[in-house]
């Protein structure tokens, strides 16, 4: 990113290089009983150059043409006409062409070596991400794969082997590794819809006291060793959401809270309307992250480190793209429980929100 | 003992032979269709007492098979498909799908869906009570009792319960509900669904918050379900 904003539109810039250099001239003139006209040169000359940073290189050359012409019509003496007197003003008139001139170039120059390193440092940056991606994924698609033709190959060839409560065993793991394959292939497709901006958000009237429950209750077995509480009030109005990718989201950040802390862990989803922003904070007083990966969570595929859970570093990213789907924020933060929480808000207009009285 | 025939239409083998083993095991007679062609052919040579659809075939697509189907077939078909989006799911089920069960899939669950379509089918019946658990639904009268206590039910939500149970097993859509209970004009007016579907389970529920008989399809409905599937 360059520290300037450039000006996009050509009309515009040829604009603002003339009125610049007309307003400036002005007022060199106005107080050119004070100043001399070397040093109204001077005043020009940095003009211009603020212009080349701001400016494309045609703009900035008009710049420099028109204030070269300026300078020597009404500054240079003898005033009110092109022809300049002494070989001192011509050459100062030639050299003040010149340095305009080189400005304008060079500012362009700079300009171009910097897009240039900003494209390498972007390649470099895909190159380093596709390798996370691939490296991740292989490892994540590889580990239940691995669990499932390991076990199978275990009970077809090894059958006399193995005791009844083994064999249990072998298939308990089976059964784990193609869920948590479904679950990776689900967040994988979850991305590339993200990615590709094959999300559509369908808002229809949602009861956020339906919603929160059905959630729960879907990740029973995820939650049994946890205790989970809903805050909210049994009056919240109706509010105009996607469903599906609601339940989602709050599916993922507690799933997450599921995996990352220990049992009997108390996590809690407080839902309120705040100046009609759909808030729903999501806490537990598990034991937090540092501060330097609270920024990073959201990344595709980060994963908290000395970490002994298996996910796939995408549950956060995918919820935090159906949020942003519905022009909402989530952010995260270690709370006063020493825990993590995660704080979601969605805008939500009046004719979004219905309450159940009026109904 | 039931023996009732299920025909599979799924062109992926491994599947096939999952279903073939599950459902022999459970006593159902299977035939296998590898393709919508030659579904709809088995279907016609010998109609079974349900049909589990892939709607992913190498011919045509399986929503337009089931299409053809509902001309004539009109006993139970389960679509059993990896597509998941809610589209999909209202689609099948407004061309005459019974059930849906996205892939992969609990044979525990599936053999529950099967069971509920076909006792549906066959025991469709219009008794002008109904009981189950803790709760005696009387159509005549309309009333409904919860541990033999009379409770107050609105004129609308009897009507909803009454769609709900007479339909049990069954995902009924948003826009079915409100069509059937509103009105034609209602179809899109889900706010009504959501309010009356919580003051029902409010009254009928143990656990408004946990529901065991009226659950949430998310994002297509409702179904009404009184034995715990599975």
């Amino acid at each position: 990113m360059s520290i300037f904003h450039k000006i996009k539109n050509k009309p515009t810039q040829f604009l603002v290089s003339t009125i610049t250099i007309i307003t400036t001239s002005l007022i060199c003139y106005l107080i050119s009983d004070y100043i001399g006209y070397k040093t109204i040169a001077l005043v020009l000359l940095l003009v211009v150059s603020l212009l080349a940073i701001i400016l494309d290189v045609i703009p900035v050359l008009l710049a420099a043409v028109l204030s070269a012409l300026i300078w020597d019509y009404f500054f240079i003496p003898p005033h009110f006409t092109l022809h300049v007197d002494k070989t001192e003003d011509a050459l100062m008139l030639i050299m003040y062409f010149i340095i305009a001139l080189v400005n304008g170039v060079l500012t362009t120059k700079i300009r171009k070596i910097e897009k240039i390193t900003q494209l390498k440092e972007e390649k470099l940056n895909s190159i380093k991400l596709y390798n996370t991606l691939f490296n991740s994924i292989s490892h994540e698609l590889r580990t239940p794969i691995s669990t499932i033709y390991g076990s199978t190959d275990n009970l077809l060839n090894n059958q006399k082997n193995l005791s009844e409560e083994n064999k249990i065993n072998l298939i308990t793991e089976i059964h784990k590794a193609s869920e948590r394959l479904n679950r990776l292939v689900g967040n994988l497709l979850n991305i590339s819809r993200l990615e590709t901006g094959h999300i559509s958000v369908k808002k229809d009237w949602c009861n956020v006291n339906e919603l929160i429950p059905y959630v729960i209750n879907s990740l029973e077995q995820e939650l049994k060793n946890h205790n989970i509480k809903i805050l909210i009030d049994e009056q919240f109005p109706l509010v105009k959401l996607d469903y599906g990718l609601m339940e989602q989201v709050i599916s993922n950040i507690v799933y997450n809270a599921s995996i990352y802390t220990v049992e009997n862990t108390i996590i809690t989803v407080d839902i309120k309307l705040v100046n009609n922003n759909l808030t729903i904070i999501i806490s537990d007083n598990g034991s937090g992250i540092s501060d330097d990966e609270i920024e990073k969570i959201f990344d595709k595929f980060y994963r908290i480190k000395a970490t002994s859970a298996n996910g796939t570093g995408l549950g956060l990213s995918i919820a935090k793209g159906f949020i942003e789907a519905h022009n909402g924020k989530i952010k995260a933060f270690n709370n006063e429980l020493k825990g993590l929480s995660f704080e979601i808000k969605i805008p939500l207009a009046t004719n979004e929100i219905m309450n159940l009285n009026s109904i | 003992m039931n023996n009732h025939s299920i025909l599979i239409i799924d062109d992926e083998v491994q599947i096939r032979k999952l279903l073939e083993i599950t459902l022999s095991s459970n006593n159902f007679k299977t035939s296998e269709a590898v393709n919508g062609k030659s579904g709809l052919l088995m279907a016609a040579n010998h109609p079974p007492d349900l049909i589990i659809l892939d709607l992913g075939l190498p011919d045509e697509d399986g929503q337009t098979i089931l299409k053809k189907l509902r001309e004539w077939y009109f006993n139970p078909i389960i679509i059993l498909s990896v597509r998941n989006s809610e589209e999909d799911i209202i689609t099948a089920l407004d061309n005459g799908a019974n059930d849906y069960l996205v892939k992969p899939f609990r044979t525990g669950e599936l053999l529950a869906r099967i069971r509920t379509a076909l006792r549906l089918s066959q025991t469709f019946t219009n008794s002008p009570v109904f009981e189950f658990e803790n709760i005696k639904i009387d159509f005549v009268n309309h009333s409904v009792k919860k541990n033999d206590e009379l409770i107050k039910l609105t004129s609308t939500e009897f009507s909803l319960l009454s769609l709900l149970v007479k339909n049990e097993g069954r995902v009924l859509t948003h826009s079915f509900i409100l069509k059937e209970i509103w009105g034609m004009g209602y179809i899109e007016q889900t706010q009504y669904l959501r309010v009356f579907i919580a003051q029902l389970r409010k009254k009928i529920e143990a656990n408004p918050n946990h529901p065991i008989f009226i659950k949430t399809e998310s994002g297509i409905g409702y179904r009404f379900i009184t034995v715990k599937n599975n």
